[in-house]
């Protein structure tokens, strides 16, 4: 739903009500998703529109807000580079390792 | 318990609802997939790249480069149909203080909630294009962007409110489904997100019905009225013919529609004769009938040039509706300011406090 943290170099800062993202933990034990923003004056007010707004129908049992202009993105442009290292470095996965027969429990 | 609506089990892959998930896997499935490797460069043949990723059925997310008509036309759509849910509170909204039973209300609170909601995730949609909900709501209220011409009927009587939740959202649905594989990647994510709660909105609408239908005489005719006055205004939701729409073409190319005006318009129509058959209630249509040749049901189109009408503000509630939503955003001012001014002093509290 909204990823406009990554664009707000292209709006004016006068609004009345920032932009929070929000994240929802569904059960105990997984983590928090981002699920969507809103606008809210503050935080509690965030909360509480969130609440409604996103967990209707037991959707989550945690939610936290972050005003959007507190996160900082990286850029597609530098995708590549930025992520890269993970293809190079095979010896970083556990299936570049070979196991000899017989070995249990490893 | 609408808490179902949202499990897999409730639709076992057909129907509807089974699309909707199919296009949630397809979404998942294709950011798995990953982009192409080699992502543009900084002089790279930007719209070329875009073309790719169109092509390959994967999203355009909101960092990426995309042409600027590609950008508006989205603009367009995302806020029209955000638009659409807020001033759809309104015909509904109506019959909040009148429903016929306690169960009635709260559902309908409940729906009226959802379309608040999903006026904010369509909103949150559009603004990852670059604009923000202040500025799409000024545009509204000016008068310089359109919502959904079917608000613009008025809600005359209790079965009304069912046949919006049959034949409005089920139009919506029919119409938004094909958008939750869309090109653009927060759309099609509030689309998934909004066709789970509409089926909930569609199913409530058609239950009304159907309890009237099998009612006293006088509640039946009362659902027939009903059908009577909503089933063109319906139709007429999917927008003029193919051969007059404007902005169809160019959206088909670039994936964000799927399917043709009167392609969705056929499907709603096939899909409305065997569940209005169950109603026990007849569609306001005499030369209704399959067409075994066209394995489709033939039709009378509805009056586009009432459409036309009803799209440029002379509509029967146009005026009423824009004068609501305008009366409540001049009054709701003072709050807005006051909301902020509380946010401003508890800020700076906090400060002293860390100082």
């Amino acid at each position: 739903m909204s990823e406009r943290s990554e664009r707000t170099d292209r709006l004016s800062v006068t609004e009345h009500s920032p932009l929070w993202e929000v994240f929802v933990r569904a059960r105990r034990g997984l983590s928090h998703t981002h699920v969507g923003s809103l606008h809210a004056p503050d935080a509690e007010l965030a909360l509480r529109n969130a609440r409604d707004l996103y967990t209707r129908r037991q959707e989550g049992v945690s939610i936290w807000v972050v005003p959007a202009a507190a996160i900082t993105a990286s850029s597609p442009d530098e995708k590549d580079a930025f992520f890269d290292p993970a293809a190079d470095k095979v010896y970083r996965h556990p299936t570049f390792y070979d196991v000899p027969d017989g070995v249990s429990h490893l | 318990m609408y808490g179902n609506d949202f499990s897999a089990e409730d639709a076992p892959g057909g129907g509807l609802l089974g699309e909707v998930e199919a296009a949630e896997a397809a979404l998942r499935e294709a950011a798995e997939r990953g982009r192409r490797a080699d992502a543009p460069g900084p002089d790279a043949d930007l719209a070329g790249y875009f073309a790719e990723v169109i092509d390959a059925d994967q999203k355009i997310e909101p960092r990426d480069w995309m042409p600027e008509a590609y950008r508006k036309t989205l603009i367009r759509q995302i806020a029209q149909h955000a638009h659409s849910e807020i001033i759809g509170m309104q015909p509904e909204g109506n019959w909040i203080s009148r429903a016929p039973s306690l169960k009635r209300k709260a559902i309908l609170l409940a729906k009226v909630q959802d379309e608040a909601g999903h006026g904010l995730y369509l909103y949150a949609a559009a603004e990852t294009l670059g604009i923000s909900r202040d500025e799409l709501v000024r545009l509204l209220l000016e008068g310089r962007q359109k919502y959904s011409s079917i608000f613009n009927y008025p809600t005359l009587t209790w079965a009304d409110v069912g046949a919006i939740g049959w034949l409005v959202d089920g139009a919506a649905i029919v119409n938004q489904v094909p958008l939750c594989r869309c090109s653009y990647g927060p759309y099609a994510r509030a689309m998934i997100r909004v066709c789970k709660e509409e089926s909930f909105h569609q199913r409530q609408g058609y239950e009304i019905l159907h309890t009237l239908a099998h009612g006293t005489p006088e509640q039946k005719a009362m659902a027939q009225d009903s059908v009577d006055r909503w089933w063109y205004p319906s139709l007429a939701m999917f927008g003029p013919p193919d051969g007059d729409s404007t902005h169809s073409a160019q959206s088909m190319a670039w994936k964000i529609k799927r399917f043709s005006n009167d392609e969705l318009r056929q499907r709603f129509v096939d899909m409305c004769v065997q569940q209005a058959e169950i109603l026990d209630l007849t569609l306001p249509d005499p030369d209704l009938r399959w067409n075994d040749e066209r394995q489709a049901y033939d039709y009378t189109q509805p009056d586009y040039d009432e459409l036309m009408q009803v799209i440029k503000g002379n509509g029967p509630c146009n005026r009423q509706r824009m004068e609501h939503r305008r009366r409540a955003h001049t009054e709701g001012a003072w709050v807005r300011e006051a909301a902020a001014a509380y946010a401003a002093k508890r800020a700076e509290q906090k400060e002293k406090v860390a100082a």
